[in-house]
């Protein structure tokens, strides 16, 4: 063991004494904190404001509780920790460890026991009692996970289609106003949904429709345009897209309009929407699936029916 | 001691325990229980004292929080989302944060907590392979801590998820993007999962029920256990003067260790405190509500799930067809079946290691990371590993931060991820090995004083002195390694096949993979000889100057020799 070096406190009772009077003072100063964060509580307002130089304007009740809070316990773990450095022995001692494991007369005397326990209970010679309780208690286990079955409905094909339909109206998805042609200028690219999805979200108190409807309308020089999903699916160069990214369903909002790139905030993947929306970068496998869309009688754009295709990431059904 | 006297100083509470529980028999025993000092050793302590605060915190959380998704228009204090529609549970969260006081404090030690609770499990994990400290007879404790590790990813991600913000709901859908890629049942557990379509209604309700009984539940139950073997298996201890395999040296539990340990618990909470006053995290009324529609660019998770992301977006579109239906292997694989692959390596580690090297032997004294180059060498692989996939979790960030081209920087790290840990393997075995070396010399011819001296023949030489007997008991500590097994043969003398010959050779290879590269640590014959030959040597020089300045300050023509 290397030799043992007496600290200041140990020799000089007047450095104990400091170190006894800085214990007590810091449990004094947590005290103290703790009083404050009463005060604080009561005293600041909760949409107080206060500007502190690095961190910009942050809530003053917040600030204040974190402070006196976080002063309050440090203290406390500070002063124990300088009593037991400074105070309490410094002397490291040794104690011996233990045999690893059982010794072998207390394994022989287990399995004895056990063997007893075995013949006892007649479990191998009674081997239809073995064998049915094995059953039972391997059949117990299988209501539990029948119980499961009802905490969702069949896949069935829902996700095979969302909500447009032929004559669906495409709406801008924040100002829900329907769009004519003449609205959108070359290179401009709009977020839609379809027309009723509030109703729809309404009816079925649930977000499910905006999940899978989600789209995204761009408009192209025509002469820029390489390839769509089917003929005739756009209107005088403007295309309309699922805005939900094929890879793992975020909706995809980035987009370049040198390129005609739409690029995935998540993953990155990055379709060319010229090209009938390609991948051309990215862990996406599939195209964004291209909406068909047409003019109604008054002029605004609107679905000729559902996708072609399910939106969204692959599953196994889809094929 | 009489009764009289315990009762005197415990009270009359404390004999009556003790007549119906025997705490004084425990309390002899362990008030001096030892445990070793190690500024490393308080790595799990922070993880510990996180779940408490976890536990605190979320337990205040949960009065205000309700975990719905029914849809309500917010009205409250925070007035640019006056009027918005959204759920009860992202309402809730923003009243946590407006409207209760100090409860944005709560939550805010509730996330900084969580991070700290991944993050100290992963340093102390490292910490306890780095050291060897899962070797035998801490195997089962090793599992247990992979096991946390992996309940301690979930559970922070659940709880991330809970308050049904706009960056948290991304999280989501790209999680039931990941369960629709598994195959046969995908779907299927996806519609369960979230009770139909994603999002649904009932999805937010059940991850509540997750997140604040089930998974803690389970991880209360393994950190009880972890530390009850930890308790019953005394602590590993570094080498150093007088400490063996056979003993522990350190502190005992009452009054050293209780007051170290308890006070480092006020430690870590207070800076967590400080913390959550100071730094804002995760203010999700920034972010606004789920709408499934909607995402922020540059969207990041939380720390700990940052290498998962990094794999999806390094993982090329590979999707395939399987009598048709579909495979997305560009999300199975980098999402399941590689961070499988991971964890079942690193839980059976242990035997991993044990088999290839045949070392069955009991270990108290914890190796020096060089003492292992092998295993170290695996760690710094896995960890760089690790790291890269990290990194290409943030690629977006990167590529706007430093002006790149982000399909470039995914193509750096799809072809990093192969090159460069199989660089940190090599560089960091032979960084071990060469202080392997440096402590064979050490022990063998001393330290490099930094004293030169010259000889008459103008040579200069560099004295060297012994080590200090603390400094060669934690070199000499480093145990005797096994020898590379043999390899075997392929038949006997008699021409008859060796059975199992293909695993007994592999067993063989991977020995010799472990071993064969170690220097070997001097015998104690060696080090006597060559601190002898090294102290005459020194002698010797020593004496040809004293030579040499004699005759230099001796009259002219009286010397002869």
């Amino acid at each position: 063991m290397p030799e043992h070096r007496p600290r200041r406190s140990d020799v000089d009772p007047r450095a104990a004494k400091r170190a006894e009077r800085q214990v007590g003072f810091l449990f004094l100063i947590s005290a103290l904190a703790s009083v404050l964060f009463i005060v604080a509580y009561f005293a600041i307002p909760k949409d107080e404001l206060v500007r502190v130089p690095p961190f910009g304007e942050t809530s003053a009740a917040n600030l204040a509780l974190g402070l006196a809070m976080g002063i309050a316990l440090f203290a406390i773990g500070a002063a124990a920790i300088h009593w037991a450095k400074k105070l309490m022995p410094d002397v490291e001692i040794v104690a011996q460890r233990h045999e690893e494991g059982s010794p072998q007369e207390a394994r022989d005397a287990a399995l004895s026991e056990y063997e007893r326990g075995v013949e006892e209970s007649g479990f191998k010679r009674r081997p239809f009692i073995a064998g049915s309780m094995i059953a039972a208690l391997a059949m117990a286990g299988l209501p539990a996970i029948v119980l499961l079955r009802d905490l969702g409905p069949a896949p069935g094909n829902k996700m095979d289609y969302t909500m447009w339909r032929e004559g669906t109206r495409i709406l801008i998805a924040e100002t829900k106003q329907p769009i004519r042609v003449a609205d959108m200028t070359i290179g401009t690219l709009i977020s839609a949904v379809p027309e009723g999805i509030d109703v729809v979200i309404e009816e079925e108190k649930t977000l499910d429709a905006l999940a899978k409807a989600p789209v995204i309308l761009v408009r192209l020089d025509p002469e820029d345009i390489k390839s769509q999903q089917g003929t005739d699916w756009d209107v005088e160069g403007i295309l309309c897209f699922s805005k939900i990214c094929t890879h793992v369903g975020c909706p995809i909002n980035l987009y370049e309009q040198q390129t005609h790139h739409l690029l995935c905030p998540c993953h990155q993947s990055t379709f060319d929407l010229a090209d009938s929306a390609e991948v051309i970068f990215g862990p996406a496998a599939r195209n964004l699936p291209q909406l068909a869309i047409t003019v109604d009688a008054d002029g605004y754009l609107v679905a000729q029916g559902d996708f072609a295709v399910p939106v969204g990431p692959s599953f196994w059904e889809r094929g | 001691m009489t009764t009289s006297r315990v009762e005197a100083a415990g009270g009359k509470g404390y004999t009556w325990v003790d007549d119906r529980v025997p705490a004084s028999s425990f309390l002899k025993k362990n008030l001096n229980k030892v445990f070793p000092d190690h500024w490393s050793f308080m790595l799990g302590e922070i993880a510990l004292y996180s779940f408490i605060i976890l536990l605190l915190t979320g337990t205040f959380l949960s009065l205000w929080f309700k975990p719905s998704m029914v849809e309500v228009i917010y009205d409250g204090s925070y007035l640019p989302l006056n009027g918005v529609a959204m759920s009860e549970a992202y309402a809730t969260t923003l009243d946590i944060s407006f409207d209760v006081q100090g409860g944005l404090l709560m939550r805010q030690i509730h996330h900084w907590a969580a991070l700290f609770f991944v993050g100290a499990i992963s340093v102390h994990l490292l910490r306890v392979f780095f050291t060897g400290a899962f070797r035998k007879p801490r195997e089962i404790n090793w599992v247990i801590g992979v096991g946390l590790l992996t309940l301690a990813l979930l559970e922070g991600f659940a709880g991330y998820s809970l308050p049904d913000d706009l960056l948290s709901g991304t999280g989501l859908r790209i999680a039931e993007g990941i369960m629709l890629s598994i195959p046969l049942v995908g779907t299927w557990l996806s519609f369960l999962v979230f009770g139909g379509e994603f999002p649904g209604n009932d999805f937010i309700p059940r991850l509540f029920t997750v997140h604040v009984l089930l998974v803690p539940g389970i991880i209360l139950a393994l950190i009880t256990v972890h530390l009850m073997l930890v308790w019953y298996q005394k602590h590993t201890q570094f080498p150093g003067p007088g400490r063996t395999e056979r003993n522990v040296v350190g502190f005992p539990l009452f009054p050293v260790y209780t007051a170290k340990a308890g006070g480092f618990f006020f430690i870590v909470f207070g800076v967590t405190a400080l913390m959550s006053g100071l730094f804002q995290i995760n203010p999700i009324w920034v972010y606004g509500p789920y709408v499934p529609d909607q995402v922020t660019a540059g969207s990041q998770p939380d720390w700990y799930i940052g290498w998962l992301e990094g794999g999806l977006r390094l993982m090329p579109n590979w999707e395939i067809p399987f009598f048709g239906n579909t495979i997305s292997l560009n999300i199975l694989f980098p999402a399941l079946i590689l961070p499988g692959i991971i964890f079942t390596l690193m839980a059976l580690y242990p035997w991993i290691e044990q088999w290839a090297t045949g070392d069955r032997r009991y270990h108290h004294l914890l190796d020096r990371p060089r003492n292992a180059p092998t295993r170290t060498a695996l760690g710094a692989m896995a960890l760089t590993f690790y790291t890269m996939l990290w990194i290409e979790g943030g690629n977006d960030i990167i590529a706007s931060v430093f002006s790149l081209n982000v399909n470039a920087v995914t193509w750096f790290f799809r072809i990093a991820i192969f090159v460069v840990p199989p660089l940190v393997y090599l560089a960091a075995k032979r960084i071990a090995l060469g202080l392997q070396r440096r402590d064979r010399d050490k022990l063998l011819h001393g330290y490099e004083s930094g004293v030169v001296k010259r000889l008459p023949s103008g040579e200069y030489y560099e004295v060297h002195k012994p080590i200090s007997r603390d400094e060669q008991s934690v070199i000499e500590s480093r145990k005797e390694h096994l020898r590379p097994l043999p390899m075997p043969d392929k038949t006997d003398a008699h021409g008859v096949r060796t059975p199992h010959y293909r695993i007994k050779a592999l067993r063989a290879r991977l020995s010799n993979f472990y071993y064969s590269d170690d220097i070997q640590a001097p015998t104690p014959a060696e080090i006597e000889a060559a601190q002898h030959h090294e102290a005459h040597e020194m002698a010797e020089l020593d004496h040809e100057i004293d030579d040499s300045r004699d005759k230099a300050l001796a009259p002219r023509g009286t010397t002869e020799h």
